[in-house]
């Protein structure tokens, strides 16, 4: 079983893009429960929404509360939220920021940062920071969990508010292809 | 001459003619689509699949996007049906009355709010006869305000005389909406239907499901003859909601006999909901059970009885109990009217102790509504067994297998001492 939550404001996205990860996921074969957090629903306010991943069949229709790996598709939204939550130990951060994946404070549950400018390239592509779909492409170059090929089919199942498809699908292509991957490395104590 | 409408004591008559199902179709099951999609879509989609005449919908959080798609469905020419947008839930439900009585298969959603706008006349809606389908995407009361999933809306109404289902799955959400109209329509039975599906966890919760073929579906559902013993029909001129005479004119025997005729269509559902299940399972290859589910109650000396899609957390906290020897298993209720007594008694005669976790509160009781229903079915049981109320998941609370560990726990402390007057509050710590 894998663990992700997606962390985002309101109007980026960030529900939607669960839901094109999860069909994405199906897809290929998983068995997936994906369910959006649960509050104000505003835009510009902070929303949350999980998914959950496995070869075998779940039941559960509940929140995560221990991810494997947290997507943050707002470079400034670890400034009010604790994105890192639970995070297992060795977990991934996928996280939009034009910093290097070296310069980004992370919790020492994290063992893999992955960093995509994916507000840039949102504005590159369709001319607002809307980061969902560059931010699955950065997800699948990160956690190789689902296939950029399974995200595009998924996308054209997806109806957009924001954008095309053919915006959509060149979002995610740049977003897997501009994505910083690093492996942080940790001194043992002696 | 004006008849008063038959709507008494329909008369129970074998599948025949147009309501006649295949029974080998099975055989040449075709190939289901695939969707990923939440519970809201889901439900949509077993809307179209039911091919109503005509749905009025007023959108109110978390039924909106079900109400949104289904009008996306007939824009789009998906759904050929005829889509009232009301100005409200009392228009709504008043709309559909007026089109099932001119024959019309019909749907509406609510929840909630707006459910209490719409009681005026959802009340009347079943002492009409009429065999609307109205999806419930539960929500929790207000005041303090609150947009998010729970069940005291539908709790609220369980007197009211709709047959009331509760789903676990998103799957499982569409399926009923379809077997909801063979419940309804049968003519045993002249009900509405109200099919639960949780706010939030069910509602916008997306997983994969597989779509029925259409032509299977309507094979399985037959043509709608709804406004046979009720109609607003120039060639059948009939009063279809007499003033009753009180203790004058027909005399109280005429009310008497609504009441008594409404009760007896409430029993013939349970055996409808139970054959209408079994058809689905051979048809279509996906079994549920009708009216009580029993889960891993073989060898188990206390269970857990829940309601509703908290019944897959639960139902992992009974497996990891299992593991630790702990001999516990789980009771889901998915017909809660008319109560199942019978299954629920079979299930309460296997274990010793149960504990009743309720997504509502039962105010006059200081407990859950399912845990009264529990405790009254506990009188046709063999023994008098100890039964707590455990009440969580309000107001969109998330009910985790961790919170299932604790109410098994819980309800094996029963075996060691009193049972408790007072429910267990499993969100109460949750910030």
């Amino acid at each position: 079983m894998f663990e992700v939550r997606l962390h985002g404001r309101g109007g980026q996205g960030t529900v939607l893009a669960a839901g094109i990860l999860a069909k994405a996921l199906v897809a290929e074969g998983k068995h997936v429960v994906a369910v959006p957090q649960f509050g104000f629903e505003r835009r510009g306010a902070p929303v949350a929404a999980y998914l959950r991943a496995s070869e075998l069949p779940m039941r559960a229709m509940t929140n995560i509360y221990a991810p494997d790996c947290v997507v943050c598709i707002d470079s400034s939204l670890p400034r009010v939220v604790d994105i890192f939550s639970g995070l297992r130990d060795g977990g991934t951060l996928v996280q939009a920021s034009r910093l290097a994946p070296q310069d980004i404070a992370v919790p020492a549950s994290v063992a893999t940062v992955a960093v995509c400018d994916a507000v840039g390239i949102a504005r590159e592509v369709f001319g607002r920071p809307i980061t969902n779909t560059v931010m699955l492409g950065a997800f699948a170059r990160a956690t190789g969990l689902v296939s950029l090929e399974a995200l595009e089919r998924a996308l054209e199942e997806t109806s957009f508010r924001d954008g095309g498809l053919a915006q959509n699908r060149r979002a995610l292509a740049l977003g897997h292809a501009r994505t910083v991957v690093h492996r942080v490395e940790r001194r043992e104590a002696a | 001459m004006n008849e008063v409408a038959e709507m008494t004591a329909p008369v129970a008559e074998p599948a025949s003619g147009r309501n006649a199902p295949a029974c080998d179709a099975a055989v040449t099951r075709k190939e289901p689509k695939v969707l990923v999609c939440d519970g809201n879509e889901a439900a949509a989609w077993g809307v179209v699949l039911s091919r109503p005449d005509m749905v009025a919908v007023y959108p109110i959080t978390p039924q909106s996007s079900l109400a949104e798609y289904v009008a996306q469905f007939v824009a789009d020419g998906v759904l050929d049906a005829e889509l009232v947008e009301a100005e409200g839930e009392h228009s709504v439900l008043s709309v559909l009355h007026g089109a099932a009585l001119a024959g019309a298969r019909t749907y509406t959603a609510s929840c909630g709010q707006g459910l209490a706008f719409m009681f005026e006349p959802y009340f009347r809606t079943p002492n009409l006869r009429l065999p609307i389908v109205m999806s419930i995407v539960n929500r929790d009361g207000i005041t303090p305000q609150c947009v998010w999933g729970g069940q005291q809306d539908a709790m609220t109404v369980r007197e009211v005389g709709w047959v009331q289902l509760f789903c676990e799955t998103v799957q499982e959400v569409l399926d009923t909406i379809v077997m909801a109209y063979r419940i309804a329509e049968d003519r045993s039975v002249m009900l509405p239907v109200n099919v639960n599906h949780d706010g939030n966890y069910l509602s916008n919760g997306i997983v994969r499901i597989e779509l029925p073929d259409q032509a299977e579906v309507d094979d399985f559902l037959g043509t709608p003859d709804v406004n046979w013993h009720a109609a607003l029909d120039p060639d059948r001129p009939m009063g279809v909601d007499p003033l009753t005479g009180g203790a004058t004119g027909p005399g109280p025997a005429l009310f008497v006999g609504y009441r008594r005729g409404h009760c007896e269509g409430m029993q013939n559902a349970l055996r409808v909901i139970v054959e209408v299940h079994e058809e689905w399972a051979r048809r279509f290859g996906r079994r549920y059970a009708p009216l009580v589910e029993e889960y891993r109650l073989d060898g188990a000396d206390h269970a857990l009885v829940t309601i509703g899609s908290m019944a897959g957390a639960a139902k992992d906290a009974v497996d990891a109990a299992r593991e630790r020897g702990e001999r516990v298993g789980l009771i889901r209720i998915k017909t809660l009217r008319p109560f199942p007594v019978d299954a629920m008694v079979a299930a309460l005669d296997k274990v010793q102790a149960v504990g009743v976790v309720d997504r509502a509160v039962s105010y006059g009781w200081n407990s859950g509504p399912v845990h009264q229903e529990t405790l009254a079915a506990l009188q046709y049981c063999r023994h008098r067994i100890p039964c707590l109320s455990l009440i969580g998941g309000l107001a969109g609370a998330d009910l985790t297998q961790a919170h299932f560990e604790r109410a098994i726990a819980e309800t094996a402390k029963l075996f060691d001492g009193p049972c408790p007057r007072t429910p267990v509050w499993l969100n109460a710590e949750d910030r």
